[in-house]
């Protein structure tokens, strides 16, 4: 166990911190996951934090100047590089600190980037980060395309999702990878804390947020996001799309500490993947061929995590 | 008592750096830029200089990690060179919109393809546009002057904008020179702490970098354009005091023997010295020839020129970049809209030279104030020749 977790305790519904990092007015779309998912990392982490911003709807949605949602000390520099900022804001802070420039309380630095920015093309800045060890939250809001930018593909889009550059076509059946694994590229950084999590499971996302603040180092934490403008969904389902891919496996929930996976949900009754599939425009044109394909798929790499948890 | 010494420049770079104690130096290698963080890496290893020495993993990310340390309040500084440059392009612009003043060394060098290590003014004459101030050093004492100037500059309140000291690769950064290093009480008074009046503070919190809609874009950026244009007056301030305390004085626009010059060489860099005794030879001879140096690139001082070149007949423009498909060089572009239609205002020639590393001798200098001068009598047809060209 890593000695700053000992301290470790959760949230609770009914006590949760009234302070909110990220105020409501902003510009994002009715049902968004992400801008939810967001503010519950906000309220997780208090006041006392920095947060650096990589291009993309979060970044879009809560800064049209002289308009502001952020609450807390914000700053965004470009698209792939949040990562590199908050290493930049993590050493100056310590160094003031060292200097007695500034006083010794603690100030948690967080990244946070779509898919896009994360696992395309921010990887490498962040890859450096997590390997020089600074003492830093990555957060990443995966809506699984780039939606800034109006819905194109990205690595994390999910096999055959249609997206504006992944349409299906006679010769495509969409998406035509498996998504990408940015939490396991960020477990093989050997950093001391990584976990996937769902907005729908509000208190299980705050208290991954809250230890990925505590442990020194770098923490990543993965936080599946629906986005009712990119996927073609309603917007009031969105916090039941979050639930559901997690109940049909298609996104496990899981803590990595120290190398150690643990499973923070297992689903021993789940559901049909193609529960979740429906009431998705993006997956509309899938048969039933592509859906048990995806299921089959969906089924092993849960036991993957399974295994990997049996293991370490 | 400060201290002359025998010294490598870009040793006495990363010395300048440590005097002015920098907070976080955040750089990546590349030739010829290497010897000053790697000094620096070893001034924070020993505990010279208490700073973060942060080992980024791309120049893309070096500049990107001195945006956030300058935004939450760190004194900030890196080094960079060619390749690297054009990597760390995107960010440059970032960096001088939102206004962080962050110290950067360019060591001047090729553009690839082909690729090349040698010495020209390419890398940086493509961020010409950037924003950043931009000084051009002439000599090793020069570059560590310009140096502690950049944070007095970079950092007032009145300025807040990035600086960039341009020094040539390997003709400045690899030799050893005579260089006085200041003490370390003369920087003290000269550079008082980093105290910016916006950063990242929970406190305090603030919005940095937010969108620009087209409501708030154009005066977004004109107000960038009159900061630069309005630091020019305190970029000259910090030069006077820099002479008060340290007792060398720089100007924007340096003039050499151009009383009662005729033709007037116009440089930017190290091969001003060379630039020099070319004047001096040709002087011996007879010839009115002048040398006017530029130190300050960005803002361009248009009037401090038009004043140094008063009574010069022609300029001989030299440029150390190419720009394939263009009217002419920047420097030459530059001045001849700084001339436009003045009344009796030289004629200009513009010779793009030393390209990649090839050697600007005092014949190539003769060769340029002797080409300028026929052409002042019958116009060439192109509006700016290169010089040096081997012939096989
Ligand atoms: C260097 C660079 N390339 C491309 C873009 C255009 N761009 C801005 S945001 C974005 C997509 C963002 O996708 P993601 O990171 O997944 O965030 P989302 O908008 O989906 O939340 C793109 C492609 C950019 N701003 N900078
Ligand atoms: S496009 Fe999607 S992620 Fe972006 S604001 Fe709208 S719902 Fe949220
Ligand atoms: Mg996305």
């Amino acid at each position: 166990m890593i000695p700053e977790l000992e301290k470790f305790k959760g949230f609770s519904a009914k006590r949760l911190p009234k302070e909110e990092g990220l105020a409501s007015g902003h510009r994002g779309c009715q049902g968004c996951g992400e801008v939810l998912a967001l503010r519950m990392v906000m309220k997780a982490l208090g006041k006392d934090v920095i947060v650096c911003s990589a291009t993309g709807c979060m970044e879009i949605i809560t800064s049209p100047y002289p308009q502001s949602a952020w609450n807390v000390p914000w700053i965004h520099v470009a698209f792939e590089n949040a990562a590199a900022v908050a290493s930049g804001v993590e050493s100056a802070l310590k160094v003031l600190r060292r200097k007695g420039k500034l006083p010794k309380k603690h100030i948690d630095v967080v990244a946070v980037g779509g898919d896009g920015a994360t696992g395309d093309i921010g990887l490498q800045w962040i890859s450096g980060a997590f390997e020089r060890g600074h003492d830093m939250v990555y957060v990443c809001l995966d809506n699984e395309a780039y939606m800034n930018t109006g819905v194109q593909r990205s690595g994390c889009t999910p096999y055959g999702a249609m997206t504006t550059t992944s349409p299906p076509g006679k010769k495509s059946i969409g998406q035509v990878t498996w998504k990408k694994n940015i939490p396991q590229i960020m477990v093989a950084h050997n950093i001391p804390y990584v976990a996937t999590a769902s907005p729908a499971y509000y208190l299980d996302l705050m208290n991954k947020i809250k230890k990925a603040a505590m442990v020194n180092g770098p923490a990543y934490v993965h936080i599946y996001s629906p986005c009712p403008t990119g996927w073609g969904s309603r917007g009031e389902k969105s916090v039941e799309y979050a639930r559901l891919a997690v109940e049909t496996k298609v996104f496990p929930l899981y803590e990595v500490i120290e190398g150690k996976y643990i499973v923070s949900r297992k689903i021993t009754k789940p559901k049909p993947v193609s529960e979740y599939l429906k009431g998705q425009r993006r997956f509309r044109h899938l048969t039933e061929e592509n859906i048990a394909y995806i299921q089959k798929r969906v089924d092993e790499e849960y036991e993957k995590i399974l295994r990997l948890a049996e293991l370490t | 008592m400060a201290k002359r010494v025998g010294i490598e420049v870009s040793i006495a770079i990363a010395e300048a750096v440590k005097l002015a104690q920098a907070e976080v130096v955040a750089a990546y290698p590349i030739t010829p830029q290497t010897h000053i963080v790697e000094h620096l890496s070893e001034l924070v290893a020993d505990g010279e200089l208490d700073a973060e020495f942060i080992p980024v993993e791309s120049e893309h990310a070096a500049l990107s990690t001195c945006c956030g340390s300058v935004a939450a309040g760190a004194r900030t500084y890196t080094a960079t060179s060619s390749q690297g440059l054009m990597l760390m392009s995107e960010v440059l612009y970032v960096a001088s919109g939102m206004r962080l003043p962050i110290v950067m060394t360019v060591a001047n060098r090729a553009l690839s393809a082909p690729i090349s290590i040698w010495n020209d003014h390419q890398d940086i004459m493509t961020q010409r546009d950037c924003g950043w101030i931009q000084t051009f050093a002439e000599n090793g004492q020069e570059a560590v002057d310009l140096t502690l100037h950049a944070f007095r500059v970079a950092e007032d309140r009145k300025v807040s904008l990035p600086m960039i000291v341009n020094i040539d690769g390997f003709t400045l950064s690899h030799v050893i020179e005579p260089i006085e290093l200041p003490d370390q009480a003369d920087v003290d008074r000269y550079l008082p702490p980093f105290k910016p009046k916006y950063k990242l503070d929970p406190k305090k919190p603030i919005s940095m970098g937010p969108v620009g809609i087209p409501e708030v874009y154009t005066e977004a950026r004109m107000a960038h354009d009159q900061a630069i244009k309005n630091a020019k007056r305190w970029i000259i301030k910090a030069w006077d005091e820099f002479e008060e305390v340290f007792g060398r004085r720089y100007n924007p626009v340096e003039e050499y023997r151009t009383e009662d010059a005729e033709i007037v060489l116009v440089t930017m860099g190290s091969i001003s010295e060379t630039a020099m005794t070319a004047v001096d030879k040709m002087r011996d001879e007879g010839k009115k020839v002048g040398l006017l140096k530029i130190r300050l690139w960005r803002p361009f001082p248009g009037p401090e020129f038009r004043k140094a070149a008063k009574g010069a007949k022609v300029l001989a423009v030299v440029d150390r970049t190419l720009a394939p498909g263009a009217s002419s060089g920047p420097v030459g572009e530059e001045l001849r809209t700084v001339f436009y239609k003045v009344p009796g205002a030289p004629k200009i020639f513009n010779f793009i030279a030393g390209l990649g590393g090839r050697d600007v001798t005092v014949e190539r200098f003769e060769e340029m104030v002797d080409k300028a001068a026929s052409y002042a009598k019958k116009r060439p047809k192109e509006l700016y020749e290169v010089i040096g060209v081997r012939e096989k």
